[in-house]
């Protein structure tokens, strides 16, 4: 089993992410996506300083390097941006957009399909395999049991060769996505006029019900999780299921000691327990997100 | 330009095609479609008679099969086109890309519409279905600005559909999992958002409180009108500031933008609320039906007649109504 860093979801000074990436090269993560995946108008990195920065950790490390790109592509000029990460030449895409997966066939070229795709089944497994898909993450809503029924049939179907299968095991979870800003809206602004004001809050901006439990994060136009997704006490299921790589979202620092606690967790299995009040793993056990099984 | 009319139930649809609609869509009484609560949507007798009532008139019947198949029950799906497909359907509305493989290869010569729950934004989205289930229609999801959908328009080699009025998504549809994070269903897994049976009404000291699975969504004031607890237009606290942190209780209408999107050849506007009573749906077809035939006479000098803003305004949600993403202020 491997071990991945997710795409930074958050919108950080370029300088910060530059430092992140640094550390991420000596990090215990096997495969390491990057890339903007929620908002084209955070530009501190361009399309061609994220590809500067893949091949750079790509030379340096022995480590798998996946280009992330965006989930809502809404303007032709978002999709000329895709594009050009889509045909880099040499680094691993991850599509998170149909409109991705299209440019990756026409490219003849194989990608690995993300949380935003939506795959709930294997028929739909069978057409993005034939796209040429190789990896799949399955969208962060289903279940244990609902992927070992997919697995098991596509192990019937003789096709469980032709794909990877990565898990969403850690971190904030991306959960929806809008036109509009819901961080320029927390400062009574208009997303046309938002001043990038997500790089104020490199954590996003969280939204508590009015009796103070924490219920989203606002992040841009996407909204995620306020409690972090921990499938700590899954790992060895998920290896047992025949999972391939578990995804650690790359939230902060902290996901580096998560890498670590995870691999850790592989070879010397250990029970944790969860903290209510800040962490979650109900997608995973089939009831409310939020709740911890 | 068509007028595509919601219908929960036979007097629904009676209603729809009887008040000026050119087609009405309509869903199975299970889990393969978006709108799945109780005593709603048609069995197969219910479905045969909404069929015939359709089209002994000349209207359109477009089934909607838009939630995504489950890993354990793809033949449910599966069976949901056999059966819209075997009452005459014309059209079959559909997101997931399985079940769309499935009707392309089984019934070629049955129209296939991308349904809303796909999320297709944009062109290579849209060449994507076109390339690969040979689509006649797209549609779009409430996320794009009216310049977005102009340029989809003129480029999309495919015909366009678009929400024209109704209950407003703020998410991009098919792309939403707060409801599931919050209660474990969703719309994309069981066909509902916000579910009821895991909606609470509460009189507190502080005032009226809505919940859904325990979570406290929104407290009315006694001069507050109460609103159905979807979870994204409740009231939350960012940093000491309550407010409607997502979205307000509002609805879309775009009766304004009847001309331009006539223009840029949109083929369809459709009019969310297979939930809704057949008195809205009276409402609705009527005053849509009566713009859409004044804008077709002459659209220069189209304008918006109060009476139906008026009109829309009292079947809306808070009683009132936004452009939403169309345009830009909005987003």
């Amino acid at each position: 089993m491997k071990f991945s860093l997710g795409p930074n979801l958050f919108f950080w000074p370029k300088t910060d992410v530059e430092q992140f990436y640094q550390q991420a090269k000596t990090s215990s993560a096997d495969i390491i996506y990057l890339g903007e995946t929620v908002c084209s108008k955070r530009r501190e990195l361009r399309a061609k300083d994220w590809l500067g920065l893949g091949r750079e950790l790509a030379q340096d490390t022995n480590k798998q390097i996946v280009m992330s790109t965006m989930t809502l592509l809404e303007s032709p000029a978002e999709i000329v941006t895709l594009k050009k990460l889509c045909d880099n030449g040499d680094l691993l895409v991850e599509a998170n957009d149909l409109s991705a997966v299209q440019i990756m066939h026409d490219l003849a070229m194989p990608f690995v399909a993300g949380p935003a795709i939506n795959c709930y089944n294997l028929s739909t497994l069978k057409v993005l395999i034939k796209q040429g898909m190789t990896r799949w993450l399955m969208p962060v809503e289903l279940s244990g049991d609902w992927l070992k029924t997919i697995l098991a049939q596509a192990v019937d179907e003789n096709i469980r060769d032709k794909f990877e299968c990565e898990v969403f095991s850690w971190g904030y979870l991306p959960l929806a996505y809008s036109a509009r800003c819901f961080t320029a809206r927390s400062e009574d602004r208009a997303k046309d006029d938002c001043q990038y004001c997500c790089i104020n809050y490199p954590q996003g901006r969280k939204m508590n019900s009015r009796e103070g439990e924490q219920v989203f994060v606002l992040n841009g136009i996407q909204t995620m999780s306020a409690y972090q997704y921990n499938l700590i006490n899954e790992v060895a299921q998920l290896n047992d299921m025949g999972v391939d790589i578990l995804r650690i979202s790359a939230d902060s620092e902290k996901a580096f000691t998560q890498l670590d606690k995870f691999k850790t967790q592989l070879s010397t299995p250990t029970k944790h327990t969860l903290a209510t009040d800040k962490e979650c793993n109900g997608f995973w056990h089939q009831i409310a997100g939020m709740s911890v099984a | 330009m068509e007028l595509l009319c919601p219908a929960g139930n036979l007097p629904a649809l009676k209603t729809a095609i009887d008040n000026g609609a050119d087609a009405v869509y309509i869903g199975l009484k299970d889990d393969t479609n978006a709108r799945h609560f109780a005593g709603l949507n048609f069995n197969d007798g219910k479905l045969a008679k909404g069929a015939d009532y359709v089209h002994e008139r000349g209207k359109k019947l477009h089934v909607a099969i838009n939630t995504f198949a489950h890993a354990n029950g793809e033949e449910r799906w599966k069976k949901a086109v056999d059966n819209a497909v075997a009452i005459g359907t014309d059209a079959l509305i559909i997101a997931d890309l399985g079940v769309l493989d499935y009707a392309a290869n089984k019934y070629p010569d049955v129209e296939r519409h991308v349904s809303v729950q796909a999320s297709t934004t944009n062109l290579e989205a849209i060449k994507f279905f076109k390339n690969n289930f040979d689509v006649n229609r797209v549609v779009l999801p409430r996320v794009l600005s009216v310049q977005q959908v102009r340029q989809l328009a003129k480029n999309s080699p495919v015909p366009l559909e678009v929400f024209a009025f109704g209950s407003l998504c703020i998410m991009a549809e098919g792309r939403c999992y707060l409801s599931s994070y919050m209660t474990g269903e969703s719309p994309n897994t069981v066909g509902a958002c916000s579910p009821a049976k895991y909606v609470r009404w509460q009189e507190t000291e502080q005032g009226l409180e809505s919940r859904l699975n325990d979570v406290l969504i929104d407290r009315y004031q006694e001069d507050e009108n109460a609103g159905y607890p979807t979870l994204c237009k409740g009231r939350f606290d960012v940093d000491g500031d309550v407010y409607h942190a997502l979205e307000e209780p509002t609805s879309l209408n775009t009766l304004e933008l009847i001309p331009e999107l006539m223009a840029m050849g949109i083929v369809s506007v459709k009019i969310e609320g297979r939930q809704r009573s057949p008195a809205y749906v009276e409402q609705v077809a009527k005053t849509w039906r009566m713009a859409i035939d004044r804008c077709k006479q002459s659209a220069g000098d189209f304008q918006v007649d109060g009476a139906w803003m008026k009109t829309l305004a009292n079947l809306s949600e808070g009683s009132q109504t936004t452009l939403g993403a169309y345009h830009r202020k909005w987003q």
